[in-house]
Parts: C-alpha cells; structure tokens; sequence
C-alpha cells in the first residue's frame, strides 16, 4: 500500500521505510532534514508538517497510510519548538488524513508517558494514566500529542488510528533517548537507586511498526521486545562506568561533570522504572523480538567499533 | 561481600525456576547475587537467631501460583523475613516468595533497590495480579501495617483483614494457603510508637521496645501452615459475599495461631529456660497434655 512518513529523515524513521519498501509498499516521505542516500524508490519530500506544502503531498499523493514519526525529543529544542511541532505538528498530519481520505493513521508514540514515582507499578497496561505529566513535566508535550493523537479514534472513526507506546531503542545507530543517556563512557545514576530499564532493538521497533501496519491495528498498544534489566546491569554489558550521585545533587552535577544535561525532572526516571506490558500488541500483530536484550545491549556496544 | 554467600543458599537460588536471563535477573527484576546476600544473612538469623520450626510445609503447593496468608506481627517484618527464608531453605523445591512492601520502602536510597532485586515489591494490586499470573508466590499480610503497628499488648489478637487479596485470589484462581506465625510479638516487646519522628521519617511508625530499641530478642519462632483454601467465584461477588469468605480465613489464622502456640510451649518447656521474655515462654505454662 501506499504509506506516508513523517520524520522519515531520522534513524527511525529511515529504517522503517526501508522495511516497508523490502514488504511490496510504495513509500512516500516527509521531512524538514535531508534524507541524501534515499533509496530511489523513496520520495522524500522536504517540508514542516504544519506548513502547506506538506498539505500538498497529502493532496497530490493521497497515502492509504500515515506513519507519524515527526516528533521532537531531544532537550536542544526549546520548549516552544517542542510544542509546535509535538503537537501542532501532529493535529495537521491528523487533520490531513481526514482531509484526503487516510484510511490508517499511526502514531509512533513513547512509554515514557506512563511516568516513573515511588508508587508506580511495573508492567503498565494501556489503561493505566499517563503520569509523566507530573513525575516528569518537561515531557508534558509528548503526553499531550499521545493522547491528542488518542483521540482520532472517536474524532476521526473512518481513520483506523493506532498509538504505539514504544520501550527505549538500542542498535547501532547509537541515536535517541536512551543511547542519547548512555553516549559517554560515564552514566549518571542516582545512589541508592538502580531501576530497570526497557528497551528493544531498533530493527525490532522498526519491524513492530511494519507489523502494526499490516495488521490495520486500532487502538492504543504498549510495544516492547525482551526484559528490562537493571541500569547497572546496562552500564556494565554496554561497556560504561555507572557514575552513582547523591539525589539532591542529582541534575546540579551533571554538566559539571561533563555527562549528558537533563531537565530537573529527569531524575524521577533515572530512580524508578517504567516497564509496560505489551501483550495486547504482541496478540494482535503476532510480533515477536529477533533480539533478546543482552544481544540489543551488546549491538550498542560494539557498533562502529 | 564473598562473605555472605552461603554455599546452601547458593545451591537453592540456582535451583529456582523464574526465568532468569543470561545475567540472572528475571522479567520483574529479582536477581539471583542479591538474592543470595540476602538469604545467607537471613539464614543465619532463620537458623539460629529465632530458631525457627515449621509445621506442614507440605500444605504449599510445590509449583503454580498460591497465596500465603497470615498474621502480621512485631514492629519489624520478623515474620516476612523468616517465611521467605523457610520457603527458600525448607521446601521442595526451593521457592521465592513475593511480599508486599509498604510504600514507604521505595523512596529510600538502597532500601528501594534492594526490596526490587530480591522479589520485595511494593504493595500495589497490580504488582500482585502481574506476579499471580506469572504463577508466582504471592506471601500477604491482610492486616498491613495495621498488624506490624500493634502493641504488645494486642499481641496475637487479629485486627480488621484488608479484602482485596480475596477478590484478587478469586480473579486468578489462586489457592490462599493460610499461616501463621508465632513468636514474633514476643521477639520485638512494642510498647509504643514514636509517631512524630515516624511522620517526620515517612515511616509508618517507629516502634519502641521495652528495652528501647526496636531490636529482634533471641526467641523462638515457628510457622504453622494450614490446608489451602479454595472459594467459588471471580471476585465480582458482593461485599458480604467477600467479607465471609475473608472471615473464613481469619478463623482458620487463629486456629493455626492457637496451634503454634500451644506446640511452642510444648517445645519450650523441654528446652526451657530459653528467652523467658513472656508468660508465653515460661516453661510448661498452659501446656497441652
């Protein structure tokens, strides 16, 4: 099928077209950054979502399918470009698929929207409340346009929408939040606090993508791939040093020690976990990860090398 | 910390089955080093310190999921401590079980850490029904820190059973096993608590001792299993329904109580004069023919 996406010029977003196309689909991309060594069969168009150009490729193109990927994460945008483009970003691209005749819509999402505080369980569910609106504020955004994106389901029924809560990502690639945490040869925890951590491959969140869209999934799905483990335990297999500092001092230290800055509220999913529990998804799509997880911590560690 | 590594403890943590992966952590956190620090202290304390006997150790099922349920007692988790250990050490084959820890625990540095790593998590229903349909074992204290918090003077008298754990035992099938445990109230003598410095601390309460300090005495201690118990139902029942059924099980603890009681009287008045600490323990008092 004919399928548009959004963000296709990240790490992420590259692997998932290339996926799509190795599966028979006709791809179709939308990206402010430059994607150069597209493969051919890729057309790449270069516009901001809320902008009217992307509107155009929309109405010149009339995708089956929508892959929204274009989400800002990293803390070097500031708070106002994070809004714009989390969320403004994602009520044009759903507005556009109701619009021209969208027939599926997914929304590549995060399962840190679920929050992490002393009284937070493990294996959260889709029904649990997202509650990285007050464990972690600066996340605020990301909250907002995963259920802004929530409510296509009722606002836009023709659009079978999908929201994937997707675990921290580990590869080769060495990009987004997680790796983004463990770049350096030092990582910050907090003393006395070693929670687990929940990742995949980045192959296996690309393939859970492909699968999300092959089986037309309605609703909103955690996704993830093998056990967490414990942030100690993903320092040592990927080769770091764990680099333990006093709660308080916890996000003062950080800059000075010259280990990667986060906001304040950072600290509350650097002491407790947030594992989800993907059964729904994996019942649904049939998906199953390639990687186990000392497999994806050690394809991290040892890219490029 | 080579030390504390028991080579039976050692034995009996590779003999669990939970899934560890290549680096002996399992799907909810719980690894097999931190298990066996933990365990060889506790040994050492099962063992020696509070003696502990165990009577039918047969009643838990060796494999699937099951609920122990029993007394809480004394101002420290004496009790939990010690029934874990007797799983671990005294059944076969060896099991873990999983308590439910007060919300307190996990906001404190290295408590909260190592509560998660030896199966010790917070007492949320959803970490209770994850674990039950995991075929873990689930080791509850209806009486919450209720229990934990009486003075010496309530000493083995139950006070109200929360009625959650029965809803959750009916929604996953699970057979309750009910317990109980004695020598605990004996072993922390709670005269009173300290609830300003409790509050301060965000603990529950601080527990003080006759002697002072909320420090375990040396005494005897034994766990009491009963037969599992079953109740028809999916736990949508009404309220009345529950609290019967609840009921059932509180009878049934107290029966166990009176049990142990009476057989730790036996046993202390051939090995008397061992911690005389109560009229509990005074040789031959109130033993059965």
């Amino acid at each position: 099928m004919k399928v548009l996406i959004t963000g296709i010029s990240g790490v992420m977003g590259r692997s998932v077209a290339r996926l799509l196309v190795e599966r028979g689909h006709e791809i179709v991309g939308l990206d402010r950054r430059p994607w150069p060594d597209a493969p051919r069969a890729i057309r790449v168009f270069h516009a901001d979502t809320r902008k009217r150009p992307a509107e155009d490729v929309f109405r010149q193109h009339r995708p089956e399918a929508v892959i929204h990927m274009a989400t800002v994460t990293h803390w070097g945008a500031s708070r106002e470009e994070r809004y714009r483009i989390n969320l403004g970003g994602t009520r044009a691209v759903f507005d556009h698929c109701h619009s021209y005749g969208v027939r599926q819509a997914i929304f590549v999402g995060r399962h840190t929207v679920y929050g992490a505080a002393p009284d937070t369980p493990l294996y959260r569910t889709e029904e649990d409340p997202p509650m990285a609106v007050s464990t972690f504020p600066d996340l605020a955004d990301l909250v907002a346009a995963d259920l802004y994106a929530g409510s296509a389901l009722w606002r836009f029924p023709e659009v079978t929408t999908a929201v994937l809560r997707i675990v921290y990502t580990l590869g080769p690639s060495r990009s987004g939040t997680l790796m983004r945490f463990l770049k350096g040869p030092k990582v910050a925890m907090v003393l006395g606090f070693d929670p687990l951590f929940q990742f995949m491959h980045e192959e296996d969140a690309a393939r859970a993508i492909a699968l999300a869209l092959e089986a037309r999934l309605r609703g909103v799905f955690n996704v993830a791939g093998p056990g967490p483990v414990p942030l100690s335990l993903l320092c040592r297999v990927t080769g770091r040093k764990a680099v333990p500092l006093p709660d308080l001092l916890f996000p003062h230290l950080l800059g000075p020690l010259g280990l990667p800055r986060m906001p304040p509220g950072a600290v509350s999913h650097v002491k407790y976990p947030i594992v989800v529990s993907a059964e729904p998804f994996r019942e649904a799509t049939g998906f199953a990860p390639t990687f186990d997880e000392v497999q994806t911590m050690e394809s991290f560690r040892w890219a490029g090398d | 910390m080579e030390l504390l590594k028991d080579q039976e403890v050692l034995e009996r943590v590779e003999r669990l089955e939970l899934g560890f992966n290549s680096y002996g952590i399992d799907q909810f956190g719980v690894s097999k080093e931190h298990l066996v620090h933990f365990f060889s202290m506790l040994k050492w304390f099962y063992r020696h310190y509070f003696r502990v006997t165990v009577q039918g150790m047969g009643e838990v099922p060796s494999s699937g999921r099951a609920m122990l349920v029993g007394n809480h007692s004394g101002g420290l988790p004496v009790d939990g401590g010690m029934l874990l250990t007797a799983l671990l050490l005294d059944h076969e084959p060896p099991l873990l079980a999983h308590g439910m820890v007060e919300k307190f625990a996990n906001r404190w540095p290295f408590l909260s850490t190592w509560f998660s790593r030896v199966g010790q998590f917070t007492g949320l229903p959803e970490h209770a029904t994850a674990l039950l349909r995991a075929d873990r074992v689930l080791m509850v204290f209806p009486e919450g820190a209720r229990g934990t918090g009486k003075l010496y003077d309530q000493r083995y008298e139950l006070v109200d059973f929360g009625t959650g754990f029965m809803r959750m035992a009916l929604q996953t099938q699970t057979p309750i096993i009910p317990l109980a445990f004695v020598g605990g109230e004996e072993a922390i003598p709670v005269k009173l608590h300290l609830d300003g410095l409790a509050r301060l601390v965000g603990a529950p309460y601080i527990p003080v001792t006759s002697y002072g300090l909320p420090i375990p005495l040396p005494v005897a201690c034994s766990i009491t299993f009963g037969a599992p118990m079953r109740f028809e139902g999916d736990g949508q029942e009404a309220d009345a329904v529950i609290e019967e059924y609840v009921q059932a099980v509180k009878d049934e603890i107290v029966r166990l109580i009176d049990l142990g009681r009476k057989a730790r009287r036996r046993r202390l008045g051939r090995l008397a004069p061992l911690g005389a600490m109560s009229e509990d323990d005074v040789p031959g008092e109130g033993a059965a023919p």
